[in-house]
């Protein structure tokens, strides 16, 4: 089984890096670009076929590692 | 002083260290590897290094917080030991929950070295009883990713418990928290646990501790660590 | 069984060979090669691995010294500095690679520089780089600083090494072709230096390190190419660097060689796995069967092609000791490191390359290394230009204006925005940091320090390569006697167009011809180097930049000298005449607008009189603060040393017969400016009459100013401002 799991910053945390490619964007003259801030994706294989417990897996995986969760939040998407 | 650092895949200061704590205290420090799970027996200070540990590759910090040997530097901690985590060694205190908060990058992006002014906010703590109160010290930096954040609550939190140690500030010694080198909040630059026995901080005093590099700034934060330990 | 590409001109052509050079391997093999030997041929054939244009003039090279242990021919050179210790040093480009893309290329460039000195086995202590961009008005130019300066601290941070110097400059000939040169520095134990060269028969060759992707398939021959439409579609063969990587192979590799498992050692650079094991094999004349089986591969269905000339970093090729290989393999799995037994030693001296079951490659394996094409390419002469009279000048303007003008120009002004991005105190040892004459690198607890420096001004190469190329050999000797250092060792990064046109392949012969004549006056031998030729775009070349990377000893690293002024009230004296030469100068170039005129000629035993005299000094204490003259003349060097101390200066009128901007700003050589006390002034001005150096006093120390005589006061803080805005507020103009 595949699964996504996309970290990104709180929406209340600063995001210099997003702010930046914002920035470049816009001097690009990509139009109509309202904001953008980035984070990481993992594409992720896991094994079994039970969902729910590899979103167990998962989760856990993201808490003990994957995210910081003080700065981050998660969210675990299925593939396929 | 029995000092043991621990050497992670990807640190790269822990020969800087190991060399200010040989300089001052004479005594060759342990170097232990990561996958470990004790410490030297009479440990009394652990020592997480500066680096890029496992390259920094997923957070700063967050694959060596998880090293094996962390359990063994969190019950040293627990027992009221002494920890220092510089620059790397901060990022992990944080990414391990010994320290509250996390470091990001720097505000401008870029990789700083450069030497930091430093105020030493209070000598009452076990690494800064060498150091006048209010003083203002001169230590290098060198990172890319030293920008302290928390949220509000922390940062309210540790300014409360007087648990920032060392402070960014301005040549004339003032605190200036929209100049700050790396944007960090409220200029932090070193915070300590709770009992005061766990400092991180971004700068560097190991490489300030002789004449010939510039300036011995950083030896009284070693020479203070003596001083608690024979204390005890 | 995948079939394989048919032999055909235009697959010869696309792998950078000549028709000639395709005879050439039909008589030595006496067959038509594979596919998978084609491409190994034009690895090892091509410029950056052969050095078919450029071999026959390195031989007139001095490679001797009696402190020198390995010269050129090994993975770096290597120096004795005493006390059982050796210095282990090179310089190599990077050139196209950072320029198609300047965060990974010029990271992997410095990746590849550190990994030939720990191959070596010394543990790198120190990097430098000289980078030369284009116009800064160039739309590229700004992607290419902020990309190659980032990938640079990238790397060199991460895997712990200071990065303490080197050279930063401008100018619109590298608008399509920037530089990067990357310098590293190691110490070892001088008994215990590795090498390539394997001995013994049927010993396991091993491989270490990372594994092998498709990365820089090409990439040696995309680095002796001329660019043209299109570079920017080469990107897939820049390889991506892992300092991280990296720094766990540096431990791997120190601790496996500490243990005495090495035989031979190879790092798999240019044209990774084919290089490297020809190398190791015809330096021992031994022959080596590799099986690729057994290479771990990061990608699937890798061919045998595709693993030969895979140029993936941070990987090894090592001849084990017998008996050893299981705690080599331990050492290399404790940090986390691929290790495979991909091969071994032959007696055969064939060069056979197996993949499943089948023989990729069956070639003589000193041949591929020895018959490369040698080039004895037509050159001619670049023609001599006039002397440039100072009175033929109609100048305007004032002394302040001219030096406020060149201190914020992009040459002059301060490289700070990009040196502290490099990570330059780590290891404890940087006792002189960026924007001195040389860096001062401690060596263990001292009181031995290395100097180490990297020189060129590629307007006089230009002009007068001969003269040029003695004149950077120079200036690099120069700036590390300027801290008190004895000048020991250079390497050489020879940077020029396209060899094929005689004009270029005649700068390359007569720069060469003046770094030899230069490094054997001054006892200053070649010991390791590198050649990039081919940087041209659209058939423009860039000027010729022998790129000099000096290393020096100072005994006591307490007497080094600094060039901040120490204190009010000194006497400024300078050694060496001025005659007040202006043509090729800064001065010109920079206010003017103007190249030309002949560059200063370089007068080798004057410098070596001057230096040694001034090395003296400060070895007895005499002299407070030392500096050389280069680009920019007296003033600028004056203007130097005050900005450092923030302490001014109150100059004298030039002599009377002289225009005082060829006085100030002339580029005369072997000249230093130095600054004395009350209580040595007598001894260092008797000094000097005894040995016959020519000494004049500029001025005396004092003030935050600097006052020539009848013209308005430069105010210090004000020239500093000046000095550091120009690249920040540059830089800035591109953030977003």
């Amino acid at each position: 089984m595949k699964a996504r799991v996309l970290v990104t910053l709180k929406s209340a945390v600063l995001d210099p890096q997003g702010k930046a490619i914002e920035g470049a964007l816009r001097s690009l003259g990509v139009p109509g670009i309202a904001s953008v801030r980035q984070g990481k994706v993992f594409d992720v294989e896991l094994d079994g076929t039970d969902k729910d417990k590899a979103e167990a897996t998962l989760k856990d995986a993201c808490e003990k590692l994957l995210a910081n969760t003080v700065i981050e939040t998660y969210r675990i998407e299925f593939v396929g | 002083m029995k000092a043991a650092v621990i050497l992670f895949p990807g640190s790269n200061r822990e020969g800087d260290v190991a060399h200010a704590i040989r300089q001052i205290t004479g005594v060759e420090p342990a170097v232990v590897w990561h996958a470990d799970t004790e410490l030297p027996a009479g440990t009394d200070l652990v020592v997480l290094p500066g680096g890029f540990s496992y390259g920094d590759y997923l957070r700063c910090g967050a694959i060596a917080a998880r090293a094996a040997i962390m359990d063994a530097v969190r019950a040293h901690a627990a027992r009221g030991g002494l920890v220092l985590g510089v620059c790397n060694g901060f990022q992990i205190l944080c990414e391990s929950g010994l320290l509250p908060g996390v470091l990001v990058r720097n505000a401008r992006l870029r990789f700083i070295c450069r030497e930091a002014l430093l105020k030493v906010e209070r000598n009452d703590t076990p690494f800064t009883s060498r150091y006048a109160r209010g003083a203002v010290v001169r230590f290098p930096v060198a990172h890319g990713e030293g920008n302290y954040a928390a949220d509000a609550d922390t940062l309210k939190r540790l300014e409360g418990e007087g648990r920032v140690v060392f402070r960014y500030v301005m040549p004339d010694g003032r605190r200036d928290d929209t100049q700050v080198l790396n944007g960090a909040a409220n200029s932090i630059a070193g915070i300590v646990s709770e009992k005061l026995n766990v400092l991180g901080l971004m700068p560097h005093p190991e490489n300030q501790v002789d004449p010939l590099l510039g300036s011995t700034d950083g030896r009284a934060l070693f020479e203070s660590m003596v001083d608690a330990l024979e204390r005890v | 069984m995948i079939s394989e590409p048919k032999i055909t001109p235009e697959l010869i052509a696309e792998h950078g060979l000549k028709p000639d050079e395709y005879e050439r391997i039909l008589t030595l093999i006496g067959r038509e090669p594979s596919f998978t030997e084609l491409g190994i041929f034009s690895a090892m054939w091509n410029e950056h691995c052969s050095y078919k244009s450029s071999r026959l003039h390195l031989k007139g090279l001095p490679t001797k010294a009696l402190w020198v242990i390995q010269g050129p021919g090994e993975n770096a050179g290597v120096i004795d500095i005493g006390d059982g210790e050796a210095a282990v040093f090179k310089m190599e480009s990077h050139n196209h690679p950072s320029y198609i893309e300047p965060y990974q290329g010029a990271g992997t460039g410095v990746g590849g520089i550190l990994r030939d000195v720990f191959t070596m086995g010394a543990r790198p202590i120190a990097a430098l780089n000289a980078l030369r961009f284009g116009d800064p008005a160039h739309p590229r130019t700004r992607h290419l600083v902020a990309g190659v300066v980032a990938g640079i601290g990238g790397y060199g941070n991460s895997f712990g090494v200071p990065t303490v110097g080197g050279q930063v400059g401008f100018h619109t000939r590298y608008d399509g072709n920037c530089l990067v040169n990357a310098m590293a520095v190691g110490l070892a134990d001088a008994d215990k230096i590795f090498y390539a060269a394997a001995t013994g028969v049927g010993l396991p060759v091993v491989y270490l390190g990372s594994k092998t992707g498709r990365d820089g398939i090409h990439g040696a021959t995309m680095a002796s190419a001329e660019f043209g439409e299109g570079a920017e579609e080469k990107r897939p063969t820049v390889q991506v660097g892992d300092p991280f990587a990296e720094k766990l192979l540096l431990e791997a590799c120190l601790e496996i060689m500490g243990a005495g498992c090495v035989v031979a050692i190879q790092d798999m650079g240019a044209a990774g796995l084919t290089c490297s094991a020809v190398e190791m094999g015809a330096k021992g004349d031994l022959g080596i069967e590799l099986d690729l089986d057994a290479v771990p591969c990061r990608e699937e269905g890798m061919s045998a092609y595709e693993m030969m000339l895979s140029e993936s970093q941070e990987r090894m090729l090592m001849v084990i000791a017998p008996g050893k290989e299981e705690q080599a393999e331990a050492i290399f799995r404790k940090w986390g490191l691929d290790f495979a037994i991909v091969g071994h030693t032959t007696d055969d001296l064939r060069f056979v390359v197996k993949h499943k079951g089948e023989v990729k490659a069956d070639l003589p394996i000193k041949e591929l290394g020895d018959q490369a094409p040698l080039y004895d390419r037509p050159w001619v002469e670049t023609p001599k230009q006039q002397r440039i009279d100072p009175a033929s000048l109609e100048i305007t303007g004032t002394l302040p204006g001219a030096l406020e003008r060149l201190m914020g120009s992009p040459n002059f002004a301060s490289k700070r925005w990009i040196w502290e991005q490099y990570d330059h105190l780590i290891l404890n040892n940087t006792v002189q940091r960026p924007g001195g004459d040389a860096a001062v690198i401690r060596v263990a607890d001292g009181p031995k320090a290395l100097a180490l420096t990297c020189d060129v001004t590629p307007r006089y190469c230009e002009a007068d390569p001969f003269e040029g190329g003695k004149q950077a050999v120079a200036e690099a000797w120069r700036n590390i006697t300027a801290v008190g250092g004895k000048p020991l060792a250079l390497t050489d990064n020879l940077n020029f167009g396209n060899p094929e046109k005689p004009e270029i392949m005649g700068q390359l012969v007569c720069c060469l011809r003046g770094i030899g004549e230069a490094a054997r006056t001054l006892d200053f031998p070649v010991v390791s180097g590198n050649v990039s030729l081919y940087n041209e775009t659209h058939g423009r070349g860039i000027l010729p930049t022998p790129t000099i990377g000096g290393v020096g000893l100072l005994p006591d690293v307490e007497k080094m000298a600094t060039l901040a002024f120490k204190a009010n009230g000194e006497t400024i004296l300078a050694v060496g005449e001025t005659s007040g030469w202006l043509g090729q100068s800064a001065f010109l170039a920079e206010v003017f607008d103007r190249e030309d005129g002949a560059p200063p000629p370089v007068d080798l035993e004057l410098e070596k009189r001057n230096g040694d005299f001034v090395r003296a000094l400060i070895e007895d204490g005499l002299v407070t603060a030392v500096h050389d003259v280069s680009d920019g003349g007296l003033l600028v060097a004056v203007a130097e040393m005050a900005m450092a101390a923030g302490i001014g200066a109150t100059l004298v009128s030039p002599p009377a017969e002289m225009s005082p901007f060829a006085y100030w700003f002339g580029e005369d050589q072997a000249r230093y400016v130095l600054t004395v006390n009350g209580g040595s002034k007598g001894a260092v001005i008797k000094r000097a009459e005894a040995a016959g150096i020519a000494l004049s006093k500029l001025g005396t120390t004092g003030g935050d100013k600097i006052a020539l005589p009848g013209e308005r006061a430069i105010v210090l803080e004000a020239l500093r401002e000046r000095n550091e805005a120009w690249l920040p507020i540059y830089m800035g103009a591109g953030m977003m």
